[in-house]
């Protein structure tokens, strides 16, 4: 694969099938864009096989000088891989969800999604600073396009609240890296990632980076344009925005924030921290109440991705590596449940909890793959979500045993709200006829929840196949974080050790010595 | 031992699968009888293993399988450790739940769910059998988790009806409280040992007994707050004094399940846990001081309830609350084979005893009230003498100068001995509030029988019972059985009664030699405490027939109130009405609960999402906004139309303007 620009070509493909499919009729557009993702799916498997674990940190490497110091510059590492494989994985799937349920202007819808896809394989291969900017930021417009125009009947709304929030953080990241150029006096993202800006500096320059990216992750009190966005956008649309765009605020915190500025993330950690505890709570509590099934999804979409802001700032390996395995696992099992949901949406056109009940009557395949998502989302081991939440809790608990607890309680709330909302879908009486008169999932259905499904089982089973390509990037940037990083509050002190076991006893008796209550302590 | 120790753990996962998947498309029996004859493959590959430690000719093994987790110093493999320790679950597991399989076969006869419902079983047991093979903390926290969905599943198996859905959500995230001190506690574990490996933590625990930590902002002694988080979690699945209140409730899932899960394996698992970490656990004086405390007040404290309830099951529930309180206490005073002795019995004996109500429950028409049973000995004389031989067991008959005892006599007794002869304050209460415990203990279970088993029938009252012969009391007069003839149960639930009789008789005379006083048997897989065990055989003589007399003193207490002056139990409710209450609404933590902690966290919801997110975020944040955009350009609203190629183009001049800008 030496040489062979794979990555444009996984940008070009998309392309020319939105092009092709912005003239073509509904039929057509629909086979045209499966067949489109299909392909770069397949191109992705090509870039997963050939990647080297343990070789060059970037790799697939393109660079064309453009204008201006500009440049066509790409290149992956084993995290920006992963995260490539997500979105190619998630392509044809959100097509497949599509393919009934849009009726109108589906060339049009069509063309969007991969659009979409074009700009997010960019972002996360960017390797220059500007064009960086542009992927992220053009990937609004598709994703505003397909709330605003397919979206349901508080569109407009909706899309207006998403623009908003998320359009006021890229101003100031763009002025950050304005400043950035001219200090450093190169746009190569690598490059940067190696640079010490003055620490000064990088105080503001975290804030203005923090400013877009906390709006996109999204981070509590920026998120409330979350629920909005996930209630009014088509299930397709749900499943790209908790799947992908959600981790292009992360990712935003992995590649620029900590290497850039490790001190400054150092600096500002106990921010994270707070932050993110609170919207552990908050927002679990408020997924509690909801009586509408994407509003429920969408904010314990904003607890899962607390968890992957602490596990970032743990400063450790653990929390580094947890964090991106969680990002990927939400990416999955978030963008599962929105389609669980879209199946029944389809077939009875409510979001109302209370409308449904007793599927697993009615549809029992479908109640085992919610039951799965369900189990998946509240972490049980055995699934993606233990693993990626495991590893991030364990990284922060090193760093601080306070914010490890406060984030643990989420995985009781996780499974209040969850097991509350199967329970309330899939078990009890069939109270409503037209529920109980559903069909149990289609030959298309099981195409793209399978998929997901065995993804999963297998990240939660054999994550070693998803840590590996990141073990070498996690560690250079653990070690360019180990200088700022701050002590761990456990302080842990060694003393004499004591001389027995605590219910050690003599031969003469033993009521007065060696008590439990007054031991060696 | 290889290939043994694999096919014991992963027939019945292959089991579950196929008969899961399968469902319908292969059929009832077909589905039994994967999931029957897997269990029954691993409970025979299980006791040769078992009975050659006994026998000091089996050493402990580690089978590897395959990597799972490598991050940084964090590593954790799957891979499958079987040692005395594990080899005493191994049978525990796959005999109950062999036996629960083919109990099955009867008492779901009639359900149209047959394959969900033995795959459910079949998975239960690989999660717990993943549990107690776990070489490392992780994994069996992964078992631990298992057996809390597998019982999420069971308990709901008839998720039609509400109380069933609700009980098991209940039992799930009052198990996930616990289970955030597991968690907690392992984070801390990996943090001061490096390790998740169960061996490595035990070997350096020692070294770390004097260091302190700091925790949430307290400076504590490490391993005892280590300890003491992982007791949290082993609080919650064993339903100890707090947590416990998702255990009554589970008894809405069919009682196989009860048997299996709720009695016999998955609640002893906080006990096995404990064990295993014995000697870490010995490090730590004060967490040990937690565990004998706990376990002696929930000890007592479910018993109290366990008098008063009329659910059959419910009574049986309680007691097994109460008896693995007994197992704490007795792993708090540093007698962990003793504890496991007591797991063990208990197993044969309470499963027998779950397994024994299901049969009466059958034959009366799911019936589960006891006042509208009454004379069944002669009716179903089968399940009558094997309720029998349960009681006899978990009521402890036997002698000391005799040598001879039911299952629970060598266990409940070994564990009151062990508490007196530690000599603590702490354990010595414990053992007080365990005669206390077993006084009860005799009572209730003795009332149960008497309720069903004597007296006249009167279960015309029962609206199961009504719904049956079609006929209400007063049409039926003075026949209280309204024509209704309770029928023995099959065979495939009477060879299983019987199996289980076998164990609740002979489990305790063949083994407490082992499992007390061989140090050898145990071979270093728990924390073994010679010098105990030897104080434990010289207590007095009163100590050591206490059980025996407190025994007799519940009997005779409970035939007077129930067969000698039936009038009794009346006037005991009028008399002291409020006690009775309290007993009887289970010491209101139900109730509690739901104010401090259900009702508010629904209240906060509501609070975060009206008051934060819509009336301040969003007032303030875009829709302030908005609402400054919308007065200062009305005009802005015209470009608003919905149109696709308004936006587009809106959009388009966007990403132009923005490229323009960059560029320049």
């Amino acid at each position: 694969m030496e040489g062979f620009p794979i990555l444009s070509l996984m940008m070009l493909v998309p392309l020319a099938g939105a092009l092709v499919c912005l003239v073509a009729g509904a039929a057509t557009a629909r086979w045209i864009a499966l067949g489109t993702t299909l392909v770069t799916f397949v191109l992705g498997v090509l870039l997963w096989s050939n990647f080297q674990t343990g070789g060059a940190q970037w790799q697939f490497t393109e660079r064309a000088e453009l204008f201006a110091g500009f440049s066509w510059a790409l290149g992956i590492d084993g995290i920006a891989l992963m995260l490539i494989m997500l979105s190619v994985f998630l392509m044809p799937i959100c097509i497949l969800a599509s393919w009934d349920a849009i009726q109108k202007r589906v060339g049009e819808y069509m063309a969007a999604f991969l659009l979409m896809e074009v700009l997010m394989i960019g972002t996360f291969s960017a390797q220059d600073l500007f064009l960086f900017y542009i992927f992220f930021e053009a990937g609004l417009i598709p994703m505003y396009l397909i709330i605003g125009v397919w979206g349901g009947d508080n569109r407009i709304y909706a899309s207006y609240k998403f623009f908003l929030y998320t359009l006021l953080g890229s101003v100031l990241m763009l002025i950050a890296m304005f400043w950035m150029v001219a200090e450093a006096g190169t746009s190569d993202i690598p490059t940067l990632m190696q640079y010490d800006f003055p620490p000064g500096a990088q105080t503001w320059l975290w804030l203005a980076f923090f400013a877009s990216f906390a709006v996109k992750v999204p981070m509590w009190p920026f998120h409330t344009w979350l629920p909005d966005a996930h209630v009014q956008a088509p299930t397709a649309g749900s499943v790209i925005l908790a799947g992908v765009l959600l981790k292009l605020g992360t990712y935003g915190f992995v590649r620029f924030s900590l290497p850039m500025f490790p001190e400054a993330s150092a600096q500002f950690a106990w921010l994270v921290f707070a932050l993110s505890m609170i919207a552990v709570v908050y927002t679990s509590l408020v997924a509690l109440v909801q009586s509408d099934m994407k509003k429920l999804i969408a904010y314990s979409s904003v607890a899962h991705m607390a968890i992957v802001t602490v596990g970032l700032f743990a400063f450790n390996v653990q929390g580094l590596e947890g964090a991106m395995i969680v990002m990927l696992s939400h990416g999955l099992v978030s963008a599962a449940l929105f389609l669980c949901v879209g199946v029944i949406y389809d077939r009875l056109h409510t979001r109302e909890i209370a409308r449904y009940g007793g599927l697993a009557i009615n549809m029992p395949y479908y109640a085992l793959f919610f039951l799965l998502f369900t189990m998946a989302s509240i972490g049980l081991p055995g699934t993606s979500g233990f693993v990626g939440e495991f590893l991030a809790l364990a990284g922060i608990y090193q760093a601080s045993s306070l914010v490890a607890l406060v984030a643990t309680t989420g995985i009781i709330l996780g499974a209040a709200y969850m097991l509350y909302l199967y329970r309330r879908v899939a078990f009890g009486g069939q109270v409503n006829e037209d529920a109980a008169a559903m069909r149990d999932i289609s030959v298309r259905e099981w195409a793209f929840l399978a998929p997901i499904a065995a993804s999963v089982l297998w990240m939660g089973v054999y994550p070693e196949s998803f840590l590996a390509p990141m073990r070498a990037d996690i560690a250079v940037l653990d070690a360019r974080l180990a200088a700022a990083a701050p002590a761990s509050d456990s302080a842990l002190t060694a003393g004499a050790p004591r001389a027995e076991a605590a219910n050690a006893l003599s031969h003469e008796n033993g009521a007065n010595h060696s008590s439990a209550e007054e031991g060696a302590h | 031992m290889q290939t043994q120790i694999l096919l014991i753990v992963f027939a019945p996962l292959l089991a579950a699968v196929v008969a899961g998947l399968g469902n319908r498309m292969i059929g009832n029996v077909a589905a039994k009888s994967i999931t029957t004859g897997a269990l029954i493959l691993s409970a025979v590959l299980s006791w040769p293993i078992f009975l050659g430690f006994i026998a000091g000719t089996e050493t402990a093994e580690v089978v590897q399988v395959l990597k799972w987790v490598e991050s940084g110093s964090l590593s954790f493999d799957w891979a499958l450790r079987v040692d005395a320790l594990t080899a005493v679950m191994l049978v525990v597991i796959n005999t109950v739940s062999a036996i629960v399989h083919i109990y099955s076969w009867g008492y779901m006869e009639e359900d149209p769910d047959q394959p969900r419902f033995f795959a459910y079983l079949s998975l239960f047991t690989f999660a717990m059998l993943m549990l107690v093979t776990a070489d490392n903390l992780v994994q069996m926290f992964f078992g631990w988790e298992g057996v809390g969905l597998a019982s999420y599943l069971l308990i709901g198996f008839w998720f039609k009806k509400p109380s069933a859905g609700a009980a098991a959500i209940k039992a799930f995230v009052v198990n996930r409280v616990g289970d955030l001190g597991f968690m907690l506690g392992i984070f801390g574990t990996y943090l001061v040992f490096q390790t998740t490996s169960i061996p490595d933590i035990l070997a350096e625990a020692p070294a770390m007994s004097g260091s302190t930590i700091t925790f949430v902002g307290m400076r504590l002694y490490t391993m005892d707050i280590l300890c003491i988080l992982l007791f949290i979690g082993a609080m919650g699945k064993s339903a100890q004094l707090g947590l416990h209140t998702w255990l009554p409730d589970a008894m809405e899932g069919p009682t196989p399940v009860s048997a299996l899960i709720h009695a016999a394996t998955m609640v002893t698992a906080g006990v096995f846990m404990v064990c295993r970490l014995s000697p870490m656990f010995e490090t730590a004086p004060t967490a040990l001081m937690v565990v004998t405390v706990i376990g002696a007040a929930t000890c007592f404290f479910a018993a109290t309830i366990g008098t008063t309830q009329w659910d059959i099951k419910r009574v049986i529930a309680y007691s097994t609350c109460s008896q693995l309180g007994y197992m704490f206490f007795a792993a708090g005073v540093g007698a962990y084979g003793v504890a496991m002795l007591h797991l063990f019995t208990h197993a044969f004996f309470k499963a027998l005893l779950f397994l024994g109500a299901g049969s009466v429950i059958h034959a009366m028409h799911h019936e589960q009230d006891m006042r509208y049973y009454g004379g069944l000995r002669k009716r179903i004389p089968f399940t009558f003498y094997a309720m029998l031989a349960g009681t006899l067991a978990i009521t402890g008959l036997g002698v000391y100068h005799l040598g001879v005892g039911f299952a629970g006599f060598w266990s409940k007794d070994a564990v009151l001995e062990v508490a007196f002869a530690r000599g603590t304050q702490i354990s010595v209460m414990s053992f007080w509030l365990g005669v206390g415990a077993a006084l009860l203990t005799s009572f209730y279970s003795w009332r149960l029988m008497f309720l069903t088993f004597w007296g006249k029938p009167r279960w015309i009252e029962s609206e199961h019972i009504q719904h049956s012969v079609h006929k209400t009391p007063e049409q039926a007069g003075e026949d209280t059985t309204g024509g209704y003839h309770p029928h023995e149960s099959p065979v495939s639930m009477l060879f299983p009664l019987g199996v289980l009789t076998l164990g609740a008789v002979a489990a305790g005379q063949v083994f407490a030699p082992s499992f007390l006083d061989n140090a050898a048997f145990w071979a270093g897989s728990i924390f073994y405490n010679e010098p105990l065990i030897h104080a434990m055989h010289a207590v007095p003589y009163w100590v050591k027939y206490s059980a025996l007399v407190v025994m007799l003193l519940g009997f005779a207490g409970a035939y007077l109130a129930y067969i000698a002056k039936p009038d009794i139990p009346a006037k005991f409710v009028a008399t002291f009405g409020g006690l009775h209450n309290f007993v009887y609404r289970k010491w209101y933590f139900d109730e509690l609960y739901d104010r401090i902690f259900v009702k508010p966290a629904f209240w906060l919801g509501r609070q975060f999402w009206k008051l934060g997110d819509i009336g301040t975020i969003d007032r303030f944040g875009p829709n302030g906004i908005a609402w400054v955009v919308d007065r200062s350009a009305v005009a802005a609203r015209s470009i608003q139309t919905g149109y696709l190629y308004t936006y587009a183009l809106i959009m388009l001049l966007g990403l132009v303007a923005a490229i323009t800008y960059v560029l320049l």
